[in-house]
């Protein structure tokens, strides 16, 4: 009974398979509206705030590999400074050690020359003297050898007290003469 | 079975809800007698573009880098059609074209559909033919559209000769893609929806009818406590139902994107 209602309710247009064409038209100028509203602001907007955090994610990875990489650049460039540093004061060390040598063997050479001209000069000046004493001496031996047998000659020599005096003045003229020539 | 249980009952003066139930009487009864008014199913398509268009354009006002609620609610929808449909099934290289159509069409339904669900609106507005037809039809003129822009009017035969086939099974299988491929497709696209929805609809109203009956008219304990039972039988059928609305949403933007993707990529099958 029941399903011969059913039957004749679908017979009598409820058939649920024949569409209602206004129906059809609604939807479709709908699902129009819908697409043109979806397609001109919704999707744009979704997908430029996914973009949008895809950057900011991107970016934010970027910069922080950006700021590790600086990093990294000036450790290393400290590492560098502290390494050239490290090596320029070994150079000087070592610089001044060559030189410190240097100067003590300078130095020492030059007192060496100093004690050498020092000795070498001395052994000039008694050189010097030396010839000038000789010289000196030859000169004055003959002269006083000279005037001594002049004096001699001179006086009576079988005088014994006459000779002595005139031997003491030759030598007291020899003294004489001596201290003279010294003091010239 | 169900028509003998029913035949029972009603001979005992239940009237059960029928299919034209489903059709509520129009609103603004233009030629009403040719069953072209203007009804509370049509007022529902337009209250589901404002629902949709009106919550996506609040939620993405003013978007924010880190989504509040509203908005992360509205990505999430929009990324599950954008990944998981349009990205998985037309693949990295042609999937940003059709996400606005295949996101238009997921909330169109899924909405249309819950409406089924809520009180007082209660009417999934895809269980009238009518719109499953109107939509199934747009998809149909769009994949046969893109087929014919990328490969011309080859398409067709690309479409229904399947390649790697021997030549004398041909005359058999060319008839039958023909069907399968231009006929049954969209119809079972369209009905799939409209069926799914209209017996959900119409085992609600059968239930909520049915137990009202035997609650207030039957007079017999044993009846009112069955009719117990079948409220909260109906309960499990709503949340049953809540899923279907789902599923046919997802069932039917898929099938789309499958629709497309076969169209764009006919020659490699």
């Amino acid at each position: 009974m029941i399903s011969s209602a059913l039957i004749l309710g679908a017979a009598e247009g409820a058939n649920p398979l024949v569409p209602n064409p206004w129906e059809m038209l609604v939807v479709a100028v709908g699902f129009a509206v819908l697409m043109f509203i979806v397609i001109k602001f919704i999707v744009p907007a979704l997908e430029k705030s996914y973009q949008d955090r895809v950057e900011a994610i991107e970016g934010g990875l970027a910069k922080a590999e950006k700021a590790q990489a600086e990093a990294n650049a000036m450790m290393a460039d400290y590492e560098q400074q502290l390494a050239d540093a490290r090596h320029e004061a070994n150079r000087i060390r070592e610089e001044a050690r060559t030189e410190g040598a240097q100067i003590v063997a300078e130095a020492k050479e030059r007192a060496q020359a100093e004690a050498n001209r020092i000795t070498e000069q001395a052994h000039t000046q008694i050189a010097a003297d030396r010839a000038q004493a000789a010289t000196q001496l030859r000169t004055e031996v003959g002269t006083l050898a000279t005037t001594l047998a002049g004096k001699i000659v001179g006086e009576s020599l079988d005088d014994d007290a006459r000779s002595q005096r005139v031997v003491d003045r030759f030598l007291a003229d020899l003294d004489k003469h001596q201290n003279a020539g010294v003091s010239e | 079975m169900l028509s003998l249980v029913l035949a029972n009952v009603a001979s005992a003066g239940f009237t059960p809800p029928s299919i034209s139930d489903a059709h509520l009487p129009e609103i603004l009864p233009w030629g009403a007698e040719y069953g072209t008014g203007f009804g509370k199913q049509m007022l529902m398509v337009i209250l589901s573009i404002v629902l949709i268009s009106g919550f996506f354009m609040l939620a993405m006002r003013k978007p924010k880098l880190v989504p509040g609620k509203t908005q992360w609610l509205a990505e999430s929808g929009y990324s599950f059609v954008r990944n998981s449909i349009a990205k998985d099934i037309l693949g990295e290289k042609d999937f940003k074209a059709w996400v606005p159509l295949l996101f238009g069409l997921f909330f169109f339904v899924l909405v249309n559909n819950i409406f089924g669900a809520i009180p007082l609106l209660q009417l999934p507005s895809f269980s009238h033919a009518g719109a499953a037809y109107a939509l199934a039809l747009i998809v149909y003129v769009i994949w046969i559209g893109v087929g014919i822009r990328h490969h011309g009017p080859k398409y067709f035969k690309l479409a229904v000769v399947p390649s790697g086939v021997p030549g004398w099974i041909l005359p058999l299988l060319v008839p039958l893609e023909v069907i399968s491929n231009f006929i049954v497709r969209p119809l079972t696209h369209s009905l799939r929806l409209m069926a799914t929805m209209l017996a959900g609809h119409m085992i609600v109203m059968l239930a909520g009818t049915g137990a009202a009956y035997l609650i207030m008219e039957s007079g017999s304990l044993f009846l009112q406590g069955a009719g117990v039972l079948a409220i909260i039988g109906s309960v499990a059928l709503y949340f049953l139902e809540l899923l279907i609305m789902y599923l046919q949403a997802f069932v039917f933007t898929l099938l789309t994107a499958i629709y497309v993707q076969g169209a764009i990529a006919a020659n490699d099958h």
